[in-house]
């Protein structure tokens, strides 16, 4: 019956019926993965076929998640952990932005500085942010900054390369009028080129971000001693999966809120820009 | 070419190469003759090119020489980008092509995918240990996202028209697939493998530095015990070098798969 209908009848309608539309299926089907997914997980742990110590339950996480938000697991709640990675994102975040920005306009102005710089950017660009924590640890210690240079390497080569494109696709006539109409350097700077290249450069800071935090994450599986990769690489050595996992959902979580709120700005900028 | 283009072309050489001069020349003055930057900070040009003849000669370096320690990260990153390759492309190729497929895995998808990869590498190691198994799972899992993502991009930006000419003009639903959704979707799936390409040493370095027995990871970690800077560097260097390399080869396998891109 639902196939004949469903040949005749357009897709979203519903058929006589009214049980097995095509559209029905379709808006059953997220549904059913979901369902799907946590219940071959809970499955899987309550049959034993993975034990608590490899996989626990869904509940044992959220159990633990909790649990974690009052009583303090290597030295922190789970609540300071992520507060301490979001204070070492917060600051490198805004040093790549501040200085990768302006970095990358500027190459994107200038021959002379295109060339001379881009050289160097490209040789720093292809070694991955990961590879910094060595130096990282020699320059910073172990301790709270330590992460900080690998963020940074993370968020500047989005930063720098969006920005370079923006201002090269500036229109000639924009820098050319306000040149005539007598704005010197800065304010050519400030009022055209800045905000020419702004959806640009706020793509750029977007990218960076989620690199950046990527790399956060990272660096604190390897040096450190707050912060959620900390929290993690700890509940890890001490075979406590269920931590772990609470940590990685706190780290998805925490991602994609970041992300949300960069595209929040995004869709501002291009709202604001557009006329 | 006006003779305007012809004088640019050797300014920008001088400029570059002076840059890039004054760089060394930097790097050799500030860590030797004024000695502003000790070697615990970082190496002068002249330890980092003995390190790299240390690590290259026979006994070499934490566990291995140069080539062994190469070798091993690459195996690391090549069978795991292909293994992600192998999967994500066809899952992407599903769920851009077939809605149901689509609704049922999407939802799981987007909640997964959040969570960073390296976020994984604990979990791996409890799961799998230190050795290789840990490692390709956290590189697969890093390159499988983009890689589906792209391929699902890439079959839905396909123009309906052109999927609408071909059914008009009788195309199996093999041919569909292999002559009109799969050339459509290429470039985009080549940028997708590029991102997983660069993602995959990302994770490969750090889940080499969390712990490993072999690799440049495993080097790094060593050197940054023994406080040897010069093999730091050397050990980055050949990072960043294989990941240069193997873009480079990426390159050339799509302009071999897309040769209408030129």
């Amino acid at each position: 019956m639902a196939s004949i209908g469903s040949r005749h009848v357009a897709p979203h309608r519903a058929s006589v019926l009214g049980i097995t539309t095509v559209a029905g299926i379709r808006g059953a089907m997220p549904v059913l993965g979901i369902a799907t997914f946590f219940g071959a997980w809970t499955l899987a742990t309550s049959l034993k076929l993975a034990p608590p110590t490899f996989l626990p339950s869904p509940l044992a996480v959220l159990h633990s998640m909790v649990e974690l938000t009052q009583i303090p697991y290597a030295g922190s709640t789970l609540q300071q952990h992520l507060m301490a990675s979001l204070e070492k994102f917060g600051i490198s975040f805004a040093a790549a932005v501040l200085l990768g920005v302006p970095f990358g306009l500027i190459m994107g102005r200038s021959n002379l500085m295109k060339w001379a710089l881009s050289p160097l950017f490209e040789g720093f660009r292809f070694v991955p942010p990961i590879a910094w924590v060595p130096f990282a640890i020699f320059w910073f210690g172990t301790g709270f900054l330590a992460p900080t240079l690998v963020i940074f390497a993370g968020a500047f080569a989005p930063c720098v390369i969006n920005s370079y494109r923006g201002a090269q696709l500036i229109e000639r006539h924009l820098i050319e009028a306000s040149q005539t109409l007598g704005a010197g350097r800065w304010r050519t700077f400030t009022e055209i080129l800045l905000p020419a290249a702004l959806t640009h450069i706020v793509a750029g800071v977007r990218v960076g971000a989620g690199f950046g935090w990527q790399s956060l994450i990272g660096a604190e599986l390897i040096v450190g001693s707050t912060g959620l990769g900390y929290m993690i690489v700890q509940a890890g050595s001490n075979l406590q999966p269920a931590i772990v996992i609470s940590g990685m959902i706190t780290i998805g979580i925490a991602g994609a809120s970041i992300d949300y709120l960069m595209r929040a700005i995004q869709h501002g900028m291009r709202r604001k820009w557009a006329h | 070419m006006t003779p305007r283009q012809d004088r640019s072309v050797p300014l920008r050489w001088i400029v570059s190469g002076s840059s890039v001069a004054l760089l060394f020349a930097a790097w050799y003055l500030v860590t030797g003759p004024l000695g502003l930057v000790s070697s615990l900070k970082f190496p002068a040009p002249l330890d980092a090119y003995d390190s790299l003849i240390r690590l290259i000669r026979s006994p070499g370096y934490a566990d291995g020489i140069l080539a062994q320690h190469i070798l091993s990260s690459t195996e690391l990153v090549l069978i795991g980008f292909l293994l992600a390759t192998a999967t994500g492309v066809p899952l992407g190729l599903l769920m851009g092509r077939n809605r149901l497929v689509d609704g049922y895995v999407n939802p799981v998808f987007q909640l997964i995918r959040p969570i960073a990869p390296i976020a994984w590498i604990p979990l791996t190691i409890l799961w799998f240990g230190l050795g290789m198994g840990a490692k390709l799972f956290v590189i697969w899992l890093a390159a499988f996202a983009p890689a589906v993502i792209n391929t699902y991009t890439g079959v839905r930006n396909i123009e309906t028209i052109v999927i609408q000419a071909a059914r008009v003009h009788g195309a199996s639903s093999k041919e569909m697939l292999f002559d009109v959704v799969i050339p459509g979707a290429l470039p985009s799936i080549f940028t997708g493998l590029r991102t997983s390409l660069q993602a995959c040493w990302m994770v490969l370095v750090a889940a080499e530095l969390v712990g490993s027995f072999v690799g440049l990871g495993h080097i790094m970690i060593i050197a940054s015990r023994d406080l040897d800077s010069g093999m730091i560097l050397v050990a980055m260097i050949c990072v960043a070098l294989l990941g240069v390399l193997m873009s480079a080869g990426l390159t050339y396998v799509e302009r071999y798969a897309i040769p209408w891109r030129r």
